[in-house]
């Protein structure tokens, strides 16, 4: 085994075990939230995962960036076939060892090119759109710093690695047209790289611009940056929005079923209500649960990350931050402070904070902060619940959900509303309307 | 539609031992607001016009808990609840029409879990089974040629899928039907939902209503047709905003068929 292959190897273990621990660290931090059980209609589930993460359905209601999100999408899952191809050539130090497929191979190949050519010039509109025509969605407040950042970082990736593996190609075929043994016995085809082999290597069959080692340096410096640029950006996901290509396909398949304006019903609440109407019903008994090492009490609605369930907390690890919810939501366009976005990355924010947390002490140690710390009051009594959010989100988060249970803490452990509300709530309470209107008067619409 | 209107609350139908088809939950718009009266007339005529067998449940009627369980109070929201199912049930109330989208909703999707299971319709839908079966017939009469433009109450359209009974039932008036440029899953909001109707909105730099009016009256419409109580409150307000209002009416679809009928 020659050396190449130790350090592939070595490289290639590392980067995986370094994914799964910080992979399992972001499992560990989603279970911090309340357990509640998604496992009903299956097919319907399935059907839906397919229709909407898999077929990008919700993408494509806006065509310029469906399209080319859409062509990344099928650039990343299908070159990263040839990632297998690599991997193997990298442990035994063969080249290109899927050629044996002949014809089919050079198909692969060939599509490979095209598509790398695709995600290639996606990435760079979708840079521009970010970057020079600078959209709304994209230059909004609550994406300064790191989530702009990240964002560019990532279409960067993406463009260095299709440039990488083009490179390794042409300079394959460029090996080719020199006659290089090693390279010709190998299958392929090129209809992109071949076009770089010419005009950019200046390579020809008849006329050759730069040395076969040259050629041999370039293609296995593109090899390796190419597999290193994966390894690294697979350890990137962790720490980045990205982290979408993963979550986005158990998110969807949890994601809720019901009709979007239903709010969840709060079993505890119905218990204590009964008791409350029939005195011979006993109350709720609510047992303390241990969450990381220490003993919660159960508060009514959310305080903390806690208190939001496993699958809203999901939620906020899956957003990719496309704003495409704040776009369309009434209140942010009318210029209130509520933009759906910041509340799904306020929720990621705050989950990885008390992440840290338990990291460094080992069990969760309160600090004095909350969820509400970063989403304020304001922003919370701005939403209309027209689920416009939820219409839009190519890969059904809901933000709606997090402000309601956000709202329940607010009133129900705060005693903390809006003065007009607060009127509202005690006239349903006393006169079952939300008016000063008496009961009696119900039906005096039909005497006049 | 002229036959004399009565309006049989459940407590009377069950005296004399009969069964009503429906129940109309009014709701409180519908009952208290002077705008949304009207609303809850028209349909009250289309039903007798069907010679549709309806009760009201009247003063037994309370607030479903909407505006309540959106307000954060989950407590208030169930115990509204828990009353409007005790008595339904008492009732023995299987099939609920409204004129009320966040009835609607409450009614439809959040009582079954609390014990209330009911089938539930929203007026539009109820309205285009009676044209379906040929309960009522209804002609364009002065609504012939008119543009007409429909808002989709989110709690409707978004919320529960029905985007079309709505439209199927403006289309029999023989009018333009012209979509707006926001409409069906992409409708904008009214500004109301959520409990925003019984507060002040949140600082911001326009109101939510002012956003939607504008969309509605660039479609030009001789009317905007509404199938919410609130919905309509909110774009009548709009429209007064931009001084359309001798150009330009906001009606519920109820309404809109009610007069229909009329000589």
């Amino acid at each position: 085994m020659g050396i190449s292959s130790i350090v592939f190897i070595v490289l290639l273990v590392g980067a995986s075990w370094l994914f799964a621990r910080n992979f399992m660290r972001i499992r560990r931090n989603i279970l911090l939230g309340r357990d509640v059980t998604i496992n009903d209609r299956k097919g319907e589930r399935w059907a839906l995962m397919a229709r909407v993460a898999l077929g990008q359905s919700k993408m494509v209601v806006r065509p310029v960036a469906g399209f080319l999100h859409i062509i990344v999408y099928a650039g990343f899952v299908i070159i990263n076939i040839e990632v297998l191809e690599i991997i193997i050539d990298g442990v035994f130090g063969t080249h290109r060892v899927l050629s044996f497929m002949g014809g089919f191979y050079d198909f692969l190949i060939g599509s490979f090119e095209w598509l790398a050519l695709g995600v290639w010039v996606a990435c760079a509109i979708f840079l521009v759109r970010r970057n020079i025509i600078k959209l709304k969605r994209f230059v909004m407040k609550e994406l300064d710093g790191w989530p702009r950042t990240d964002a560019n970082l990532i279409l960067f990736t993406e463009i260095a690695l299709m440039t990488a593996f083009l490179f390794m190609n042409a300079a394959d075929y460029g090996l080719r047209l020199g006659g290089d043994l090693h390279y010709s016995q190998a299958g392929g085809s090129f209809p992109v790289s071949s076009w770089i082999t010419e005009h950019v290597l200046g390579c020809t069959k008849e006329s050759f611009g730069m040395s076969p080692a040259s050629l041999v340096l370039i293609e296995r410096i593109c090899w390796w940056f190419h597999i290193i640029g994966i390894l690294a950006f697979l350890n990137y996901l962790v720490v980045s929005k990205h982290l979408h290509i993963l979550l986005a396909f158990p998110n969807v398949w949890y994601s809720t079923l019901k009709p979007k304006t239903e709010i969840i019903n709060m079993d505890r609440v119905t218990g204590e209500v009964k008791s409350m109407l029939d005195p011979s019903v006993q109350p709720p008994v609510v047992a303390p649960h241990t969450v990381a090492g220490v003993e919660m009490t159960e508060r009514f609605g959310a305080k903390d990350v806690f208190d939001l369930s496993w699958k809203q907390l999901m939620d906020g690890m899956t957003c990719t931050e496309c704003g495409r919810c704040t776009s369309v939501c009434p209140a942010n366009l009318t210029g209130k402070l509520l933009s759906p976005r910041k509340i799904m990355m306020d929720t990621r924010d705050r989950l990885e904070e008390v992440g840290k947390v338990i990291d460094a002490k080992g069990k969760w140690e309160e600090d004095g902060k909350s969820l509400h710390s970063r989403i304020t009051d304001e922003e919370l009594w701005a939403c209309t619940t027209c689920n416009a959010c939820t219409e839009a989100c190519p890969v059904n988060i809901d933000p709606v959900g997090i402000i309601m249970d956000m709202r329940r803490y607010l009133v129900m452990e705060e005693s903390k509303t809006r003065p007009a509300l607060a009127n509202m709530l005690t006239n349903v309470e006393n006169n079952g309307a939300p008016w000063q209107m008496a009961q009696a008067d119900r039906l005096k619409w039909a005497d006049q | 539609m002229t036959e004399p209107i009565r309006v049989p609350t459940m407590a009377e139908f069950t005296a004399t031992g009969e069964t009503p088809e429906v129940l109309f939950w009014v709701g409180c718009a519908g009952s208290f607001d002077d705008r949304a009266r009207k609303i809850t007339k028209a349909f009250v005529r289309i039903l007798t016009a069907a010679r549709v067998k309806f009760a009201v449940l009247g003063t037994e009627e309370s607030c479903t808990g909407d505006p309540a369980r959106r307000a954060g109070n989950e407590f208030l929201f169930q115990m509204q609840a828990q009353n409007n199912i005790m008595v339904m049930n008492g009732y023995g109330v299987k099939r609920i029409v409204t004129a009320c989208p966040h009835c609607f909703n409450t009614l439809k999707n959040e009582y079954p879990v609390l014990g209330g299971n009911y089938e539930v319709l929203h007026h539009t839908q109820f309205i285009n089974a009676l044209i379906k079966e040929g309960r009522i017939k209804v002609e364009g009469g002065s609504f012939k040629g008119k543009r007409i433009t429909f808002h989709d109450p989110c709690y409707l359209g978004r919320g529960n899928g029905e985007y079309e009974a709505p439209r199927e039932v403006l289309l029999k008036l023989d009018a333009a039907l012209v979509e707006l440029k926001r409409s069906k899953q992409n409708g904008l909001c009214c500004g109301a939902g959520g409990a925003q109707m019984f507060k002040e909105a949140e600082p911001g730099n326009r109101e939510v209503n002012i956003e939607r009016s504008e969309e509605a009256l660039a479609a030009s419409p001789n009317i905007i047709a509404a199938g919410c109580p609130f919905c309509n409150t909110m774009l009548t307000d709009g429209v007064k905003h931009f001084n359309k209002e001798g150009e330009v009416q906001v009606k519920d679809v109820a309404e809109s068929i009610a007069e229909a009928g009329d000589p």
